[in-house]
């Protein structure tokens, strides 16, 4: 459809922008936050424009954290989310990706009820099963480790799903070329399987990589040593203090900083995605 | 280079549908044979036997002399050319050829000769790095090829591997099949529907229906000397006409017996003449419908009804319609009619059930 509609198009660009300033201001307001003295910002009067503080509170924030409440710079807590959400992200892929392809390219008795048995998970995310899974993780031993944090949350019936739909879409006569080119199933879901996916496990990567990211409640849970927090516990411990003044620059610089990883990832996935749609490969 | 031989082939699902009922047939070394038959007969469950892809029930599928029947598809040293190409997507051309060779831990420079080999002999060589999304149909049916010749393998086997192709690349590609395994000749194994790419591409032509074999053999011969109003009908565009015989005393002028029922006329036997044939069958049209084809002209003729000695076989064509093919000059007028006769060398007789072929 093309037009011409000068100040048509007008109105519905006022719009976005106002929408686009209502989402961007407050993180806007952090950024400022994070530059300014933490008295100018406590006495209610911090300025709309970057102050001078910001190289001396960053710096603090990453290598020595607040000294008060967190007692562990955010530096190690970045560190920290990010093994957590990258080996939730690609263990998840990784379990993912092997049970759809069990289950769409092999009979073996009881594939369905596998099938079955993997969507009804869905119905249970970590915060219904939270006590036996506790149970657990302390029984292993997997309290305050990264093997904790992140097994407990790597079974995923979306993505095995997601994989499943689309493994189904593979032409049937893929794998008996496969078969007659004498590769047997390891080399197929490798040469053939794993290539074919990659924008899907993109795509994937791009959601768990942030669901991972964002964990509070299983972390808050099982992590009690310092240097084991996460950045996203951190953000609540250093805005919740008694008897004292919340350090709200060193608060702010730990939510831009928070915000990092994830823009990241969305960003450079987000050329993999594109690159996937238009070399549509099939 | 390989025999192939089926023995009695049983293919039953375990829904108990019988796909393959006992199938035996014999391709020699180098031959090109087709299978042919409509939609559902079985000739692509039975060529995907052949290549290990779907279990064989019972009977015995040998390959140089060698019992394929528990034979992973890998080992049996053939090669496939599918329908859909079904190319690696991901992989460069050179990659797709070379891919089956690599996965056999053959040494790259051996690799290398093969895919140039290939590459020139199919005319590919350009194309080498490109993707198969950035191909036509017509060349990816070339690398689809590539990828059974580099193979070298002892049998090929092709499953309808034209019918994704517009019908003038269809033909090219048909007599290049032909003329590449003339000159490879490795034994092949073709299935197709259509009765003219198997008339033309046949050593061995075999006529499928039902998961049945109704005959084997040259494909002139079987045009020529249709074993059953099947083959009859299949083979052949327009197809064979068919009529009924309605009295003992027209079977005794043709030289049938009690059990002839069906007489068979090619639309090309039929000469527009107002001549009488002895022995031979005269049919009077009044035309209904005239297609004209350029080189040829196909005549829908209604028979007088009554006064006739045969009735045409309502399965096969409207009403009383028998088809004549004459020469594209000729210029008939709907509602003319007209008089076709039939030399009685040129008839065909078969049971009135229509499994039988009876000798004039």
């Amino acid at each position: 459809m093309v037009e011409h509609r000068r100040f048509g198009n007008l109105l519905p660009h006022l719009v976005l922008l106002a929408g686009v300033a209502i989402v961007a201001f407050p993180v806007y307001l952090a950024v400022i936050a994070s530059t300014h003295d933490n008295t100018v910002i406590a006495n209610g009067q911090m300025p709309l424009y970057p102050g001078s503080h910001g190289l001396e509170t960053y710096w603090n924030t990453i290598v020595s954290g607040t000294g008060k409440t967190t007692r562990a710079p955010v530096g190690g807590m970045m560190l920290n989310s990010l093994i957590m959400a990258l080996g939730i992200a690609v263990g998840k892929i990784a379990i993912s990706i092997i049970s759809a392809y069990a289950i769409v390219f092999f009979s073996f008795p009881f594939r369905m009820t596998a099938f079955w048995t993997i969507f009804i998970t869905l119905m249970l995310p970590v915060e219904v099963r939270i006590f036996p899974t506790y149970k657990i993780t302390s029984d292993l031993q997997m309290l305050d480790s990264y093997s904790g944090l992140i097994l407990p949350l790597i079974a995923s019936a979306t993505a095995t799903l997601l994989f499943r739909q689309f493994f189904m879409t593979v032409p049937k006569e893929l794998v008996e070329a496969s078969k007659i080119d004498g590769a047997g199933p390891i080399r197929f879901f490798f040469d053939t399987l794993l290539p074919l996916s990659v924008t899907n496990i993109a795509a994937l990567f791009v959601i768990l990589f942030i669901y991972g990211w964002n964990q509070y409640l299983w972390p808050l849970l099982i992590t009690t040593r310092d240097d084991m927090q996460t950045i996203v516990i951190g953000i609540k411990k250093i805005i919740d203090v008694h008897d004292a003044l919340t350090e709200w620059q060193v608060a702010m610089a730990t939510a831009v900083l928070a915000m990092l990883p994830p823009v990241a990832v969305v960003v450079l996935m987000q050329r993999l995605f594109v690159k996937g749609l238009i070399e549509t490969e099939k | 280079m390989a025999n192939v031989t089926l023995r009695d082939v049983r293919k039953t699902y375990p829904s108990g549908f019988e796909a393959i009922k006992g199938i035996d047939f014999e391709v020699g070394d180098g031959q090109f044979c087709v299978l042919v038959g409509p939609s559902g007969c079985g000739k692509s469950t039975l060529l995907r036997m052949v290549a290990g892809l779907e279990t064989i029930t019972s009977g015995e599928i040998d390959i140089g002399g060698r019992i394929v029947n528990q034979i992973e598809p890998a080992e049996r040293d053939i090669a496939m050319v599918f329908q859909n190409y079904a190319l690696y997507p991901h992989m460069s051309v050179y990659n797709n050829m070379a891919y089956g060779l690599r996965n056999r831990g053959m040494a790259k420079p051996e690799i290398d000769t093969r895919v140039q080999e290939a590459a020139r002999i199919l005319e590919i060589g350009p194309m080498l790095e490109r993707k198969p999304g950035q191909l036509s149909g017509g060349q990816r049916q070339r690398v689809a090829m590539g990828r059974a010749i580099v193979r070298q393998p002892k049998v090929f086997l092709f499953d309808e591997p034209l019918s994704n192709l517009d019908a003038k690349l269809r033909i090219a590609m048909r007599v290049e099949i032909r003329k590449l395994q003339r000159r490879l000749s490795t034994t092949s194994i073709y299935v197709t529907h259509d009765q003219l790419e198997a008339m033309t591409l046949a050593d061995i032509l075999v006529v499928m229906n039902g998961g049945q074999v109704e005959q084997i053999g040259n494909p002139l011969d079987i045009y020529q000397k249709p074993a059953t109003t099947f083959v009859a009908s299949f083979i052949g565009a327009p197809p064979m006409n068919l009529l009924p015989l309605r009295s003992d005393e027209i079977r005794s002028q043709l030289g049938g017996t009690g059990e002839a029922g069906l007489l068979g006329i090619r639309p090309e036997d039929f000469v527009i003449s107002s001549d009488s044939v002895a022995g031979g069958v005269a049919l009077d049209l009044t035309i209904g419908a005239i297609e004209h084809v350029g080189a040829e002209t196909f005549i829908y003729g209604a028979r007088k009804d009554g006064a006739q000695d045969v009735a045409a076989n309502p399965g096969e064509l409207p009403p009383g319609d028998v088809i004549v093919r004459i020469p594209g000059a000729v210029a008939p007028a709907i509602g003319e009619r007209i008089r076709a006769i039939v030399p009685r060398e040129k008839l065909h007789l078969f049971s009135a059930d229509g499994r039988k072929r009876i000798e004039l």
